[in-house]
């Protein structure tokens, strides 16, 4: 339990330093501010309102303050697009994004995993190379490029994937009542069936254009570490033992090989959490992602800090995570800590 | 006496991208039952290579040339990888040098023993756990329960050891293969172990082939000695006849270069010369390049044996 | 060993790193040809309209075919190139020599300095760079420049740590504690004694990393920060061309595309063929 808390004031310092960043991203940056946050349509006399209202006539010590004191009340600031409160915008639509990352995630690993541990076990031969391969080649193509080309190839050209409409195709479903806000887990819930099969019809090929950027990484470091723990003593120990090739292959090999496995995974995370944002683009898929590039393009400040500060905090969260992981996997981590 | 382990003119290659390593040339040897025999050799004299091939567990690169390995009944080379597995760890055991990196580093060392134990001991799960704390109480570990539940890396190195041999025992094999089993453990745990080893093959009449560079410490605990050099066997006799009457130069110059209670460091040697390249044409004798005794003679192959005596074999032309 | 075996392994000779880093290389200094001449190599005026030629397929006059605005695409690739290197070069660049002067820095002295500019590289690093490169961009403005500026702050802290983790090593090996013990101040002993022997390998980090620089800049592009239509950049062509694939003409977005893709495989081949030039054992 005392590890735990450890890795929980971990996270402390990342947390404050992306406050920092963001604060200074909104409030310290060349310009005015207050023109930013009045938005583009604003006059002199709308311009002044605004500077006093959100109190940048202040010193910046004195705003800093002022900024984390909203954020504690989770008060992101109102988006100019939408009239609402920017919290209540993206909690909206982080279930959304949550969904397709997961997806991807899974989908990246359920492929990468098996093709590295496969290439390490047959080093140099043509399927090690043929993984090796494909994967260099999936780690050039620009996620943007591979969600239109899956959308030309599988709803144009082969008519299999639905129209890329977004989460469903409303015309045809109707979404599954809110539970989770993830409409394939909405869905199961709601025990529909029918629109389960559409939402998930409607993930695969954004969370197969996503996940396959994170393919690379997770083969190369597989692969890697697989052939590491292979080569190793107590690999040698276990064949000395007579245990049978699968157990030492999973228990021995497997179990040590994926701590390194899993120290990449802050990476791949930070691949998929900014990759989301040009699937979402490319999908139509109504996440925090597609939120924030209409912000962007419209100037509305307010609602791009927080999407920036949703987004950090959402990764310092998914690192703490991976930490744990890490500690579950290998006892010697959790007796470091 | 029966033999436990034969091999007879064994000959291993390695296929390297700088050309075939010529490992092992017609080494033979044989292990009684109950019986400790020592391998003795510098680094690179083949020694690991041979009980590697004993065990069926050599390098991808390594090449079988000829001859036989007969383990019980069963032909090593021959058997395929199911009969293999199943030999191992049951009837042939083997423990590491560095037994900290021989332990799988995120296992419970309980487990490892359990998971040889539920491949070939026929056991009910239940019973799993305790034969595999009697296994660790057997090699003298205290508190066996408690270190049931321990990682390799909360214990030393000597304990390591011990959980290695608990594991190698734990399904009473008839042989035991030890490649250098006490290299980086401290001199007074090296004889812990070593008493430990000698303690167990006796009490459950196991064989054990001791690998080690060390002639002293095999002086001390087996029952007959063969010498490599440059993967040939040289000499083989049992330990007292060796150590007071070696005939093979190079026995006796690794005598001279062991330190024994008595001996002080000037009067220690250091042999001169180094191993031959086995990727080259090598003469019939590999050790005649560094050798004083070198005459003639030598380079006429075949280089025949000669018994000195019924267990004393040398292979040389100009014995001592 | 296994027929299967065998056979990759020739494949793999055959087709051996080597050669294939050659091959990387030869289409690099096409593109970069590209980039240097795009304008006079081009066949059309990239920004020229042809309402008589809107959508065309590809054909023998042009070769990738026209857009909504019947501009040549080949075109508009070629030029493109100039702008998409030139962004990713400048980008990773100026990451090299701040990441180089500050990993410097905080290697050598340690204290202070290193805890600071640690934290900062850190602060950086918890973010999802794409994420953290929008970010800039919308604070600092939305240009070009800002672009360039933004990958050049997500790249920052991968020369940082690695300038770091060398000069820290490098500082107590024998030949540049004998330069300090002979007198000479820190800048001298930096210059002159440790950065030569650490720009190798921060040279093939810089070309490893270059691949990553040329997606950010173009994935910018694409949602529409800094490049403003009609200039030609394959990010804001791949979008343009995006919205006719229902309709099914592909060559709007392939094109532009495939020249992303190319560029990005060959400086990572190039990277990975350096890394076994400069050190083989780390292959994996």
């Amino acid at each position: 339990m005392a590890f735990l808390w450890k890795r929980l004031l971990g996270t402390i310092p990342s947390l404050l330093g992306v406050i920092v960043v963001t604060f200074l991203l909104s409030h310290a940056l060349p310009g005015d501010p207050a023109a930013y946050f009045a938005g583009p349509a604003a006059n002199a006399a709308s311009i002044a309102e605004v500077r006093t209202k959100l109190g940048l006539d202040q010193p910046l010590p004195v705003q800093f303050l002022r900024y984390v004191g909203d954020l504690a009340h989770g008060d992101l600031g109102n988006s100019l697009t939408t009239g609402q409160a920017v919290t209540t915008d993206l909690l909206q639509r982080l279930p959304a994004s949550l969904e397709l990352t997961f997806y991807a995630l899974v989908f990246a690993v359920a492929l990468a995993i098996p093709m590295g541990v496969w290439a390490a076990t047959k080093p140099d031969s043509l399927v090690d190379h043929l993984c090796r391969a494909s994967v260099s080649v999936a780690a050039a193509f620009p996620t943007f490029f591979v969600g239109l080309l899956l959308v030309y190839i599988f709803y144009f050209l082969l008519d299999i994937a639905p129209e890329p409409v977004g989460r469903l195709n409303e015309i045809l479903y109707t979404a599954p009542p809110h539970v989770t806000g993830a409409y394939t887990l909405d869905a199961l819930i709601a025990g529909d069936f029918a629109t389960f099969r559409a939402c998930l019809a409607q993930l695969v090929l954004p969370a197969i254009s996503l996940g396959l950027f994170a393919l690379a990484p997770i083969a190369r470091i597989t692969r890697a570490s697989m052939l590491q723990a292979l080569g190793s003593d107590f690999t040698r120990t276990a064949r000395a033992g007579g245990l049978p090739r699968g157990k030492i292959l999973i228990t021995y090999a497997f179990r040590n090989a994926l701590l390194p496995v899993s120290n990449v995974l802050g990476m791949v995370f930070s691949f998929l959490l900014g990759s989301n944002v040009l699937i979402e683009q490319v999908y139509g898929w109504q996440g925090i992602g597609a939120y924030a590039v209409t912000a962007v393009l419209a100037s509305d400040y307010a609602a791009v800090q927080g999407f920036v500060l949703m987004m950090a905090v959402l990764y310092v969260l998914l690192n703490l995570l991976v930490d744990l992981l890490g500690t579950v996997i290998d006892p010697r981590v959790r007796f470091e800590a | 006496m029966t033999a436990q382990l034969t091999i007879e003119d064994f000959s291993l290659v390695f296929r390297t991208r700088h050309g075939t390593v010529r490992a092992l040339e017609d080494v033979s040897l044989s292990v009684e039952r109950g019986e400790i025999v020592g391998v003795v050799g510098e680094s690179g004299s083949g020694k690991s290579v041979l009980a590697y091939a004993v065990m069926g567990l050599q390098d991808a690169a390594a090449r079988v040339q000829g001859g036989r390995i007969l383990f019980g009944g069963l032909d090593m080379l021959g058997a395929g990888e199911q009969a293999l597995a199943d030999v191992r760890g049951r009837e042939l055991a083997m423990i590491f040098q560095s037994p900290r990196t021989a332990l799988n580093p995120i296992r419970k060392v309980g487990a490892q023993i359990e998971d040889i134990l539920r491949e070939h001991a026929n056991l009910p799960s239940r019973e799993l756990r305790k034969h595999a704390i009697a296994a660790l109480a057997r090699v003298r570990i205290p508190d066996p329960e408690r270190r049931y539940n321990a990682y390799p890396f909360e214990l030393s190195g000597g304990m390591c050891q011990r959980v290695m041999i608990a594991m190698a025992l734990a399904c009473s094999p008839f042989l035991l293969i030890a490649d250098e089993p006490t290299t980086g453990l401290d001199v007074t745990t090296q004889a812990v172990i070593m008493d430990l080893i000698r303690d167990m093959s006796r009490d459950q009449r196991m064989s054990t082939l001791l690998i080690t560079h060390d002639l002293g410490l095999a002086g001390e605990y087996c029952d007959r000695i063969a010498v490599m050099h440059a993967g040939h066997m040289v000499e083989i006799a049992p330990v007292e006849e060796l150590l007071s009457r070696p005939a093979h130069p190079y026995t006796r110059q690794l005598l001279a270069a062991t330190p024994t209670p008595r001996s002080t460091v000037e009067g220690l040697v250091s042999i001169p010369g180094q191993l031959p390249d086995l990727r080259r044409d090598l003469p019939p004798c590999r050790f005649s390049a560094r050798c004083e005794r070198h005459v003639a003679l030598c380079d006429e192959a075949p280089l025949p044996w000669t018994s000195l005596s019924a267990t004393h074999l040398v292979r040389c032309r100009v014995p001592l | 060993m296994s027929r299967a075996a065998t056979l990759g392994r020739n494949i793999g000779h055959a087709f051996g790193e080597n050669r294939l880093t050659l091959v990387a290389v030869a289409i690099l200094l096409v593109l970069l040809v590209c980039a240097a001449f795009g304008t006079a190599l081009a066949p059309y005026d990239p920004l020229m309209t042809d309402s008589t030629a809107k959508m065309s397929p590809p054909s023998g006059l042009h070769l990738f075919g026209t857009d909504a605005l019947g501009r040549d695409i080949l075109s508009r690739v070629v030029v493109a190139a100039r702008l998409d290197l030139g962004m990713a070069i400048s980008a990773v660049v100026l990451s090299f020599v701040l990441g180089l002067a500050l990993g410097a820095v905080a290697g050598y002295f340690g204290g202070w300095a290193d805890r600071i500019i640690g934290r900062l590289m850190d602060t950086i690093m918890a973010f999802p760079l794409f994420v953290l490169a929008m970010g800039i961009v919308a604070a600092l403005g939305n240009s070009v420049l800002n672009i360039i500026l933004a990958t050049m702050i997500i790249n920052l802290p991968f020369y940082c740590r690695f300038a770091r983790g060398e000069v820290n090593v490098r500082r107590e090996m024998g030949y540049v504690e004998a330069a300090r013990m002979g007198g000479n101040r820190a800048l001298p002993v930096l210059v002159n004694h440790i950065i030569p022997n650490i720009l190798p390998a921060m040279m093939v980090q810089a070309s490893l990393n270059m691949g990553w620089a040329i997606l950010n800049a173009a994935g910018l592009s694409f949602i529409g920060l800094g490049v403003r239509p009609p200039t030609p950049e394959w990010g804001i062509m791949v979008s343009e061309g995006a919205s006719f694939i229902i309709s099914g003409e592909w060559w709007t977005f392939v094109f532009p595309g495939a020249a992303l893709v190319l560029a990005v495989f060959c400086f990572n081949l190039l990277g990975d063929g350096l890394r076994d030039l400069l050190d083989p054992r780390r292959r994996v």
